[in-house]
């Protein structure tokens, strides 16, 4: 019984691992009977090592634990109640065996009697036997038989009463002779009762193992749990109220029965995870409520794994935990799959926000570049009527006028310019940002531009200040920076001083001015690139420091009532900012309210190499003006007083000596009434642009310029151009001497024109030029003789050759020719029709230097000028 | 360049196209574009002015240059030749393109001699010269209609463009 027993206790512990309801589990094995599928375990070898159990424990599982009594009993009924039914049915076969026995004993002692009382008959016994006595004592003992025989002796009375007493003893011999025969049967069925009665309970003897039976069952069931769970990836186990292993299936194990069994996942495994699983082990225990999670372990002894973990608790027939069940599955793959897929999928998440985003960016951008150029386009369009009208109204300003009428027409031109102002400064805004606006690289001089963009915003300079040496850069811009920072300086500025000021710092990282401006021509020959700052200071009413950084935005104005005050469409620092950035410069501003403020800006800018032959005059001048200007290196002054009345022409000519010291320079702000005149003197200052238009021309002739020290410049001017070599152009035709002329003029260049060969030769002698430009066909004489003869000249010093070649030329003093005597060698130019090269030679076989081909183009012209001019 | 008023753009529009076809046909060339740059406010109409002169001019030359090559019993290529360069030089200067290229052509073929050229030469030389001065008649028409609805130039956009 204690094998049974012993059985029994292996087969619950295997069974109380499946999780569900007990009186189902034994259904649950489906196990098929033996005999029919014996083969198909037959083949598989099953490994029972991997189970370890601790038998002490499963008998106090089977003990205490609900579960497993409640399942033992089961099988114990079961067993049970085979059992009785099998001694049931024995019983009952007992039963009638032991009937029939009685029956054939009783049957037995009658004859026995019957046979006695016949001996005693026969051995001459004489006590007298009636028949009736012995019938009527065999009645009362067995009444059943006495009715049957009966029958019998009915029958064999017949016979008996037939016979006589004679024939008696051979009666009753017969008679004995058939009971002895009937008694042989009964013994003989005796016998074979009896032998069904020793089968039977050999039967019974071996019907009396239905335990193991089951236990032969529940093993094959155990043997298919082995097989199903041979590869499987899973952990099974159990752990007691302590959380100790109590009994643990592991296919893969990796410690041996003493490692764990007793005890915990702590005291088995270190490392990530166990902590985390054993924790989760105890809520389960006390919380009582089954539950899964995933735990990634990361241990010594099987690496980084993720484990899906299952945990039940198991309680006691009084609903206490007593331990959990565990079981756990390897899923490392399939989680390293699904964060891979996780990954995946917010990237590609990501990617596609990042895609719309774009997409978004991309049609902004394009909207935005649409919409600027529309406005420039737009711009461009309103422009050019509307430079229509304003040009009219400034026409209609010079008729004559009444009052009302002028001020009218006054409202209208400034609203005008206003409006075009606006439309200029839009228009260059979306050309800078639309990446259109282009910089052009000029020679220009700083200080130069800095007096052109004081007087357009004063209108009144009493200072010069030149600047000498040149620098590269788009001269037009900076000055409009500068106009828009000068401009909002003196409109911000009702007393006070507006101060600008232009250092050559070495490097835009360090503002510390280096040098002054006088040094700027020893620095030029070492470096090419300078940088320039420039302050533009003023005493005005300032920023608030709030209003700062949105200052350089567009359409912004440090506030509301600055832009009612003050007007402007709020676009020109933001323009300014742009393009100061453009030239790959920058653009500051530091501000102190009520006090003032500085913008400053540094713009990197080239420096021509060397100074070029057509520059020596200006440098010239430059120096004269310095000396007047004596050490006023690098900053002028202009102070100016709240408005007083009389306008711009009187307080030029008398109001301003009391304020004219040193370098400061008194200037009135305007009158609306003088913004006309303003205007004008800023448009007549254009060609400023152009230091070579600038040298021979008056800057503004008819601008209400009074400017003592400019006019001394004028003289100076004047000299040199006295001084300037003239060019001679010898052409015959009309048109070409137009076209020519009309160029030289725009190149600033005086001109004399001759018409043939003749002329020329008496021109060159009368006249000393620096240049000719010689057509090579003319009537009269053609250029090439012309150009020999006068090259002979220079040679010999007399005209023989032209004397001879028949030119009439002029008596002159002998006095002037022996002066002209050491004529240098006059640089000649051929005009020619066709450009063949034979032509070309010819030309300076004939002492010719150079050979335009017409059409003579600016260009030409312009390089001709710059080679041959000195 | 120069301004316009509302009116003057359909005119503006229209010496364009007029313009660029005669480019397109190379009638004109670049030299033209340069004249029309040398015309400011203080000589509004350089650019008719000069090609006035040119057809004055040149008609005479054409003149000449017929009377001496029907001229039989002379044949005075120096002269043909000078005046031939001068139309070229002149046409060159105010950048008829077309012209001066049969003017070349010509003076070849006046230096080989080769009077039924000249004769074949002369005759489409009249025909170019007459269809510029068609053309650039046309032209200064619209301008002058452009001009008197202007009425005015506005210099100081000028360099602002």
């Amino acid at each position: 019984m204690e094998d049974d027993n012993a059985e029994d206790m292996e087969v619950e512990a295997l069974s109380s691992m499946w999780p569900e309801d007990i009186d189902a589990a034994g259904k649950k094995f489906n196990v098929e009977t033996p005999g029919a599928d014996q083969d198909l375990l037959e083949d598989v070898t099953i490994i029972e090592e991997p189970t370890i159990v601790d038998f002490k424990r499963l008998l106090e599982l089977t003990n205490y634990s609900e579960k497993g009594s409640s399942q033992l009993s089961y099988l114990v009924k079961n067993w049970e109640w085979k059992q009785e039914n099998a001694v049931r049915l024995l019983r009952e076969e007992l039963e009638t065996l032991s009937k029939q026995q009685q029956e054939v004993e009783l049957k037995k002692l009658e004859i026995l009697e019957e046979h006695r009382f016949e001996d005693a008959s026969y051995g001459g016994d004489k006590r007298p036997i009636s028949i009736l006595d012995e019938v009527y004592e065999i009645v009362p003992d067995v009444p059943n038989p006495k009715r049957r025989n009966d029958v019998i002796y009915q029958g064999q009375r017949l016979e008996i009463d037939g016979e006589d007493d004679t024939e008696t003893v051979k009666y009753w011999k017969q008679r004995a002779l058939n009971l002895e025969t009937l008694l042989q049967l009964s013994i003989n069925r005796e016998q074979i009762l009896m032998e069904k009665l020793e089968e039977s309970i050999e039967k019974l003897k071996k019907q009396s193992s239905p335990v193991e039976e089951l236990s032969q069952i529940l093993k094959r069931a155990d043997n298919f749990l082995h097989f199903v769970l041979q590869n499987a990836p899973v952990v099974i186990g159990h752990q007691d109220k302590e959380l100790r292993y109590r009994f643990i299936y592991n296919h893969f194990p990796s410690l041996g029965e003493q490692d764990i069994i007793g005890k915990t996942d702590v005291e088995i495994f270190k490392g990530g995870g166990v902590k985390e699983s054993q924790d989760f082990k105890r809520e389960v225990l006390e919380k009582g409520l089954p539950g899964k999670r995933e735990i990634t372990f990361e241990t010594e002894l099987f690496g980084a794994k993720t484990f899906l973990i299952y945990v039940e608790p198991v309680f006691s027939k009084a609903g206490e935990t007593i331990g959990v069940n565990y079981m756990g599955m390897e899923i490392t793959d399939q989680v390293r799959r699904r964060e891979k897929m996780a990954k995946l999928r917010e990237e590609s998440a990501v990617q596609k926000a990042r895609e719309t985003e774009l997409n978004k960016t991309i049609h902004i951008t394009e909207e935005t570049m649409r919409a600027k150029q529309m406005l420039a386009t737009m711009s461009h369009e309103i422009r050019s009527p509307l430079s229509g009208v304003v040009s009219m109204a400034e026409i209609l300003s010079t008729t004559r006028l009444d009052k009302d009428q002028k001020q009218l027409l006054s409202v209208m031109l400034s609203s005008g310019d206003l409006v075009l102002q606006l439309i200029n400064d839009i228009l260059d805004l979306s050309k800078v940002e639309s990446g259109v606006m282009k910089l052009e690289a000029t020679k220009f001089r700083p200080r130069e531009v800095i007096k052109h963009v004081l007087q357009t915003a004063a209108a009144s300079l009493k200072k010069m200040l030149i600047l000498e040496g040149h620098i590269i850069g788009d001269v037009l811009r900076i000055r409009q920076i500068l106009t828009n920072l000068i401009s909002n300086a003196v409109k911000f500025t009702h007393e006070g001083k507006v101060k600008i000021d232009l250092y050559i710092i070495a490097d835009p990282c360090s503002e510390a001015r280096q040098k002054p401006d006088i040094d700027m021509d020893e620095s030029e020959s070492q470096e090419t690139v300078v940088w320039i700052r420039c302050d533009v200071q003023d005493t005005g009413i300032g920023i608030p420091e709030t209003a700062l950084p949105s200052l350089f935005k567009k359409y912004m104005q440090a506030g509301a009532d600055t832009a009612r005050k003050y007007g402007g469409t709020g676009l020109g620092l933001a323009i300014c900012k742009q393009l100061v950035e453009l030239m790959g410069g920058r653009l500051t501003v530091s501000s102190k309210e009520h006090c003032g403020s500085t913008f400053t800006f540094i713009l990197p800018h080239k420096v021509p190499h060397s100074s070029e032959s057509s520059d020596e005059t200006d440098e010239f001048k430059d120096m004269d003006d310095n000396s007047s200007t004596e050490d006023d290196d690098n900053c002028g002054f202009f102070q100016f007083k709240p408005r007083t009345l009389g306008s711009l022409f009187s307080s030029n000519g008398t109001g301003r000596a009391p304020e004219l010291t040193g370098h400061e320079i008194g200037l009135e702000k305007c009158n609306p009434e003088n913004n006309i005149t303003k205007d004008a003197g800023s448009d007549q200052g254009r060609p400023f642009h152009d230091p070579c238009i600038k040298k021979n021309r008056p800057l503004n002739p008819d601008a209400p310029r009074v400017n003592s020290n400019g006019n001394s410049g004028n003289v100076v001017e004047k000299c040199k151009l006295l001084v300037r070599p003239k060019i001679l152009l010898v052409e015959d035709h009309v048109v070409n001497v137009m076209v020519a002329k009309r160029m030289m003029r725009q190149l600033n260049q005086d001109m004399d024109v001759v018409n043939n060969g003749v002329e020329a030769v008496r021109a060159y002698q009368r006249c000393d030029y620096g240049l000719i430009f010689m057509d090579v066909c003319m009537p009269v004489m053609d250029g090439l003789q012309a150009t020999r003869l006068i090259r002979s000249y220079e040679n010999s010093g007399n005209w023989d050759e032209a004397r001879l070649a028949g030119v009439e030329l002029h008596d002159l003093p002998s006095g002037d020719q022996i002066i002209k005597e050491p004529r240098r060698r006059i640089p000649i130019i051929a005009m020619t029709a066709n450009a063949m090269s034979e032509s070309a030679e010819e030309c300076f076989a004939n002492g010719m230097d150079s050979f335009i081909t017409k059409p003579v183009t600016l260009q030409n012209l312009k390089q001709c000028l710059e080679q041959y001019l000195p | 360049m120069c301004l316009l008023g509302f009116g003057a753009v359909r005119l503006r529009t229209d010496m364009n196209r007029l313009l660029s076809l005669l480019f397109h046909q190379g009638v004109l060339d670049e030299q033209f574009l340069q004249l029309q740059h040398l015309q400011d406010q203080t000589s509004p109409n350089f650019v008719s002015d000069v090609v006035t002169i040119y057809f004055h001019e040149s008609e005479k030359l054409l003149r000449n240059l017929r009377t001496l090559l029907l001229d039989k019993e002379i044949w005075d290529y120096v002269k043909l030749g000078i005046h031939l360069n001068q139309l070229m030089g002149s046409s060159s200067s105010i950048g008829a393109k077309r012209v001066r290229n049969i003017c070349a052509a010509f003076r070849a073929a006046v230096e080989q001699n080769n009077r039924p050229a000249c004769m074949r030469a002369l005759e489409v030389l009249e025909h170019e010269y007459c269809y510029l001065k068609n053309k650039l008649h046309e032209l200064f028409q619209m301008e002058q209609q452009r001009v008197l609805g202007d009425a005015v130039r506005y210099p100081g956009v000028v360099h602002q463009q």
